[in-house]
């Protein structure tokens, strides 16, 4: 018994430094990301006078620069990056599948498409777009749930369902894209793939603020939602009020990734990438949240960077994000073939 | 060590949409004894258990727990005294059995609530009851299947409930593994005076833990009570449709039921 009780002990308290070690070493990646998107760019500006910039003094040159062109699209890659880990964490960890996230089954394409229309056929102003894509977004998380609801939900007809929506509503995209042709190239990838060119404060400020709300909302999730991976009966045995926990984590997470989109664009694949890196870094047994919202920071903010400044030509981030993650798609859904379901 | 509560389901009727499955049964579980519930394949064994423990409301009837509705009660706070081991749960992908087990504790905490010793006590001696302490560091998934259903009833127990409902515990198990389980249990009951609540498919297991014999078919209870009043050759034609032969079993002196079958049967037909 004491034996045991000490092995106990020791082992939990073991493990727990060890993800809180990797948990500050990964928002240590953060820092650094941030602070060096903020630096490089067709000037170098040492951190001194980022940190001036920052805290709102002037600084001939770098004041325009980080201030005004580096800082909301640093921002904009932090936040977008942070909501997008935490809501593809959510719907993964809720379902309990790698493939649910929400940018496979079609939430995001939701989003974006609504926020295309919006802008180009509506002409609404920005400040509605937001709005818009958070209400498409629920609205195609309502239709693939209706659609794929027989006698409860099963993960794998849900999965094929959302993908079949995403494809059509990515070709609404298309549409009405190739039909704008007044807009430039940026703007398009923006919507095709997302990106972070260009990023204003309008936008991202919307965004910033449901990060702070929404995230604590989820967090708050994180016990509930861990235990609902052993199955809705486990977990209400446990205590768990399972269905109250279902309805505010979707609409936590959908709202996430609605307004991420629509400040960004449909980032492929942060939201399917960072549950599963989280998992490999901090390992499984704990609660995913907090490491996957700061990978889908590192991704967004990493993808940035190369796409900026590493390749020869400058791609979206987007781009970058998406040639990471279609590999792993394709090896998720051919381990599901083979295990005849459930991956 | 328990406290005495009772778990009574008056006149419930269970339905998944329109279609019924348990309808107006009545059972009082015995506090402090082990129950078994056996029956038919889809009869509503789990259907049962499931009302039992809050996850299925009633559509007609009531539970009660201490005398009040169950599913008035918070879910967390039902936790606390009641736990469940569904039929199949199932154990998120590489966490380690200490890891899995402390999750029962969840109904005793709050949001923010620190990891408190009596947590770890808990723990480390429903690891010391299921003899997997030796396993606390395994990853779940690698682990046999009699050792995955130690750490599942490790989980359960960690919880500390005076009542414990079990879902075929020992499905999927070799018989050696299963008479494993069931001492295990029938220990949890003598030692700590838990109430039990099982569902068995094996009717000689059945007979041999159980101080009582709930019978079931087609959502109805056929008969109840002790095992010897309840295995008779009537009983069994009418929950399962088989003719059979019921023998006192040389080594619990229970019932033991000899199914008879098309064929093998040359001896009777001969004695008869
Ligand atoms: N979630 C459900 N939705 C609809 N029908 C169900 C559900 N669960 C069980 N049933 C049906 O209820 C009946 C009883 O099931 P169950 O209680 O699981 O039987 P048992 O445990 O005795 O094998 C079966 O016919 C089964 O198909
Ligand atoms: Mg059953």
């Amino acid at each position: 018994m004491t034996t045991t009780l000490v092995s106990v002990t020791s082992g939990r308290l073991g493990r727990a430094r060890s993800r809180a070690l990797l948990t500050g070493i990964l928002a240590a990646v953060v820092v650094a990301l941030v602070a060096t998107s903020l630096m490089v760019g067709q000037t170098f500006y040492g951190p001194g006078e980022v940190l001036r910039v920052v805290l709102g003094q002037h600084v001939p040159g770098a004041s325009f620069a980080v201030g005004e062109l580096r800082l909301p699209r640093t921002t904009l890659a932090l936040v977008a990056g942070l909501a997008l880990g935490l809501a593809g964490v959510t719907f993964q960890t809720m379902l309990h599948n790698p493939l649910a996230s929400p940018d496979v089954i079609g939430i995001s394409s939701g989003a974006s498409a609504a926020a295309v229309v919006a802008i180009v056929v509506l002409r609404l102003p920005e400040s509605l777009v937001s709005l818009v894509a958070i209400g498409a977004a629920l609205l195609t998380a309502l239709v693939i749930y209706l659609l794929a609801y027989r006698d409860g939900v099963v993960g794998t007809r849900l999965i094929l369902i959302g993908i079949g929506i995403s494809a059509m509503l990515d070709s609404v995209v298309s549409y009405v894209i190739v039909r704008a042709a007044t807009w430039d190239l940026q703007t398009a990838m923006r919507w095709l793939t997302g990106s972070v060119n260009g990023a204003v404060w309008s936008t991202v400020a919307p965004l910033t603020l449901a990060v702070l709300v929404l995230a604590p909302v989820l967090l708050a999730q994180a016990r509930p939602l861990r235990l609902m991976q052993h199955g809705d009966d486990a977990a209400a045995a446990l205590g768990v009020p399972v269905e109250r926990t279902r309805v505010i984590a979707i609409l936590a997470a959908v709202g996430l990734v609605a307004l991420a989109t629509a400040a960004a664009g449909p980032i492929a694949f942060v939201a399917f990438l960072a549950g599963p890196i989280a998992a490999r870094i901090v390992g499984p047994g704990t609660s995913l949240m907090v490491p996957a919202a700061l990978v889908g920071a590192v991704l967004v903010l990493g993808a940035d960077l190369v796409g900026q400044h590493a390749a020869g030509n400058r791609y979206p981030v987007g781009v970058v994000t998406g040639v990471l993650g279609a590999p792993y798609l394709v090896h998720l859904l051919i381990r599901t073939n083979r295990a005849g379901g459930s991956p | 060590m328990t406290t005495a509560h009772t778990l009574v389901a008056e006149a419930v009727t269970l339905a998944y949409g329109d279609r019924t499955v348990v309808e107006e049964l009545d059972l009082r579980v015995d506090d402090g004894r082990i129950t078994v519930i056996v029956g038919a394949n889809a009869c509503g064994k789990s259907t049962l258990l499931r009302a039992l423990a809050r996850l299925l409301p009633p559509s007609g009837g009531r539970v009660l727990l201490d005398g009040k509705e169950l599913h008035r009660q918070p879910t967390k706070e039902v936790a606390r005294t009641l736990g469940l081991l569904p039929q199949s749960p199932v154990a998120p992908e590489g966490i380690v059995v200490a890891d899995l087990v402390a999750r029962g504790r969840s109904p005793h905490q709050r949001l923010l609530s620190r990891w408190s010793g009596a947590d770890d006590l808990a723990v480390a001696e429903a690891l010391d009851l299921t003899g997997t302490s030796d396993l606390a560091d395994r990853v779940v998934d690698e682990l046999s299947g009699g050792q995955r259903q130690r750490v599942w009833i490790a989980m359960a127990l960690a919880q500390r409930t005076d009542i414990l409902l079990l879902d075929e515990p020992t499905t999927y198990l070799d018989i050696c593994h299963q008479v494993e389980v069931l001492d295990l249990l029938t220990d949890l009951n003598r030692d700590r005076g838990t109430t039990i609540v099982m569902v068995l498919h094996d009717l000689n297991l059945a007979a041999r833990y159980a101080d009582r014999l709930v019978a079931l078919s087609r959502g109805r209870i056929v008969a109840s009570g002790d095992p010897s009043e309840v295995l008779t050759p009537a009983v069994i034609r009418t929950v399962f449709g088989m003719s059979s032969e019921v023998v006192p079993d040389p080594v619990s002196g229970r019932p033991m039921v000899l199914p008879v079958g098309r064929h093998h049967s040359g001896r009777l037909a001969a004695t008869a």
